[in-house]
């Protein structure tokens, strides 16, 4: 009896993500009523989002190229801290990373003013090209660690027996490490190809205009400024074939692990220039660092004189977050102790959709009954929820495999079941990656501005929101404020998650 | 008395049967060539890998039973402790999966003084040396109280002294307890020493168990081939 409950434990919580993803869906495509001719706009915007995110991806992994490679070859101080630096664009919420770009390469940024002492004119970030800045900004580190690991992958034999053979750099590129490109980068290009396809936030600030909106850009112009909410479910229902499409194109190729630890190994080389592989690492890391820095310089003035509306809305943010945590733990622990195959395909799930779909089908399904903006809040939550939750399988369930493989058998003879194996083993051993998971989802619910939008009313934001409000209101030194609240928030919040999964899980 | 009946465990092209009795209280070694099914055979009857036939412990089966239900005590190659849980709790967990009452906490502390390990109840296993680990889980056999004891080859990793050490604190225990053991062991002298019976493992059989002295008497072809004589 007890067994047979806990294992419709995972089957409940399989049903929940499913439900949640699958109704709004089913909501979008019946309001939209299946799919019905395009007019132009959105067709242009269809061919945007396609352009936006193969250029994204092509620059993204064109430049973790050298970028990667030398990482992957030499040694110096701080070299740590920069392959960290690497990781943190993953939690750097969207909003706050455009600001840094516009403090940096905007019109009245360091870089207009640095050209304007040659007498030459200010950079246009806006439109494509500051769509892809934008997107080069956040996957260029995604496409680096990943090649990284493929360098880190290849045995230091290899490199090893090309010095004693003499190879020139470019035998050695064609012998060595192309086959090894050839292998990742298409998955690692697929991967931002991808994740740009639903580009919103970053489209939303520096995109627009009939020539730079992305369909899920699109969705949301339809609901807040025409109210179609019609015209909204039919860009969804495109979005959501996009989104599909190009997920079923992705587990097609070969995708590569995205490490997040174990990239500290250096391989012994004795080729390449030490000036090129320097300069690389320069430009990344100014390219990384001189956005935050930006951020920190503006806002640290304006942070004592914070409105109260930002407050509050911090406020409501980090409940926000803490409510996506418990939601996201909650389902993705029982589904990564399930040893079933089909766990996958629930995390699948999160990924093919996008919040802006999943916000216009679960608008239609709450506007008959209660208004929107009501729960605006646990919207946001429980999408961010769904959206987090493949991460924190692809966290859990290899981390839970490894301690039934290593334990199972121990806890089997000593008859250590149900919640007194989770007391006395898995809890303890997965308390690090839990740590990390529940640290991912706080820091990404914390900095996301997706949903919201479609649901708050012009009293309620999140912080992400607030700030966004108050860039387009042209309070830049508030906004700069704020930028650093949420950033200070959205990483203080992953560090004490993930530093509670370290404390004393010694082994 | 623990009975195998026709026990028969195939995995691809891989097959082993036996079919014997172990009187309660013997020691029996089971020896023959690495991959001859040795420790196959002991997941077989504590129910980790599916096999035909039956066994049975004083005659009722245990074929529907769990391992951790099953009336055995086993220690593996390694992996015999949970690395984030001190001696003490590793060793409690033969008593209860609930907080120890004090009483209980006694009878932990008795058992790891038992095994020489006065005093280590808040030692994690990392901060213990490998025999030291090898006597926490004894001490944990000890109070876990079942009559059939398994152990794969559970002091491999120890050097020859320690490891006669081991095996002679075994031997006392499980006279002590009355328990019957079987031993997996690569080591012709150490089931010599530990062992009444022996059980020959090669080609796809693991013989009746023989007496010790009988077997090395006259080794048959099986055993004078492992034994490389």
């Amino acid at each position: 009896m007890a067994d047979r409950l806990r294992g419709l434990i995972p089957l409940i919580a399989a049903a929940l993500v499913g439900a949640a993803v699958l109704l709004p869906l089913a909501a979008v495509i019946w309001r939209a009523g299946g799919l019905s001719p395009l007019d132009g706009r959105s067709w242009d915007a269809v061919w945007f989002t396609l352009w936006q995110a193969a250029l994204s991806a092509a620059l993204s992994v064109g430049l973790a190229v050298p970028v990667a490679r030398a990482l992957a070859r030499r040694r110096f101080r701080g070299r740590a801290a920069l392959v960290a630096l690497l990781g943190a664009p993953f939690i750097l919420p969207v909003i706050v990373a455009i600001l840094g770009l516009l403090a940096v390469f905007g019109q009245k940024g360091w870089l207009s003013d640095g050209l304007a002492l040659f007498g030459l004119p200010a950079v246009k970030i806006y439109g494509l090209h500051g769509v892809l800045l934008a997107h080069v900004f956040f996957n260029l580190p995604l496409a680096t660690r990943l090649l990284l690991q493929g360098w880190q992958d290849i045995p230091a034999e290899r490199f090893r027996l090309a010095a004693t053979l003499g190879f020139r750099p470019w035998t050695m590129f064609r012998l060595i490490e192309w086959p090894m490109l050839r292998r990742i980068a298409p998955g690692a290009a697929m991967v931002i190809f991808v994740i740009c396809l639903s580009s919103f936030a970053v489209a939303l600030t520096l995109g627009g205009g009939p020539k730079a909106t992305t369909v899920e850009l699109a969705i949301y112009q339809a609901f807040r400024f025409d109210f179609d909410i019609g015209k909204a479910a039919q860009l969804a229902v495109v979005q959501l074939v996009l989104a599909g499409a190009a997920a079923l194109v992705a587990m097609r190729l070969t995708l590569p692990e995205a490490g997040f630890g174990g990239l500290d190994r250096i391989v012994p080389r004795w080729d390449g220039s030490r000036l090129l592989d320097g300069f690389w690492i320069a430009l990344v890391a100014l390219f990384l660092l001189l956005p935050l820095a930006a951020i920190g310089l503006r806002g640290a003035g304006a942070l004592a004189s914070l409105p109260t509306s930002v407050w509050q809305a911090a406020q409501y943010s980090v409940c926000v977050s803490l409510g996506a945590v418990l939601v996201t733990l909650t389902l993705a622990l029982p589904l990564a102790l399930s040893r079933r195959r089909w766990v996958e395909l629930v995390g699948l799930l999160g990924i093919a959709s996008s919040p802006l779909v999943l916000g216009t089908g679960l608008y239609l399904m709450i506007n008959p009954f209660i208004a929107p903006w009501d729960v605006a809040l646990p919207v946001t939550a429980a999408v961010n929820a769904v959206m987090a939750l493949p991460f924190a399988l692809r966290i859990l369930r290899p981390a839970a495999a490894q301690i039934e493989a290593e334990h199972g058998r121990l806890a089997d003879s000593l008859d250590l079941h149900g919640l007194a194996r989770l007391r006395w083993l898995v809890l303890p051993r997965l308390r690090r990656p839990l740590g990390f998971a529940a640290g991912l989802t706080g820091a990404l619910a914390m900095g996301d501005l997706g949903v919201i939008t479609l649901f708050a009313d012009p009293d309620t934001a999140t912080l992400p929101l607030q700030m966004y409000r108050l860039m387009g209101a042209y309070r830049m030194d508030q906004a700069a404020g704020a930028a650093l609240l949420l950033l200070l928030l959205s990483f203080g919040l992953f560090w004490i998650f993930d530093r509670g999964g370290r404390a004393r899980a010694d082994t | 008395m623990l009975t195998l009946e026709g026990l028969q465990i195939i995995q691809d092209d891989f097959r082993l049967c036996a079919d014997w009795k172990v009187a309660k209280g013997t020691r029996v070694a089971i020896i023959g060539p690495s991959g001859g099914g040795k420790s196959t055979l002991l997941a077989a009857i504590c129910g980790f890998t599916p096999a035909t036939g039956r066994v049975l412990w004083d005659g009722a089966g245990l074929d529907a039973l769990a391992p951790g239900k099953r009336p055995i005590a086993m220690l593996f190659q390694d992996q015999n402790l949970f690395p984030h849980l001190t001696a003490a709790q590793n060793v409690g967990l033969a008593l209860s999966q609930k907080r120890l009452t004090t009483d209980q906490q006694m009878r932990v502390a008795q058992a790891l003084a038992r095994v020489g390990l006065e005093g280590f109840e808040g030692r994690k296993p990392a901060q213990l040396s490998g025999g030291q680990q090898s006597r926490v889980a004894l001490a944990r056999l000890l109070l876990q109280d079942r009559p059939l004891w398994l152990l794969d080859e559970p002091f491999a990793a120890l050097g020859p002294g320690l490891r006669s050490e081991m095996l002679a604190l075994v031997h006392q225990i499980a006279l002590e307890m009355g328990a019957t053991v079987l031993m997996v062991t690569h080591d012709p002298e150490d089931a010599r020493k530990f062992a009444q019976m022996i059980v020959v493992v090669d080609q796809g059989v693991a013989q009746a168990p023989r007496d010790v002295d009988e077997v090395f008497a006259n080794p048959d072809q099986a055993l004078q081939d492992y034994l490389g004589r």
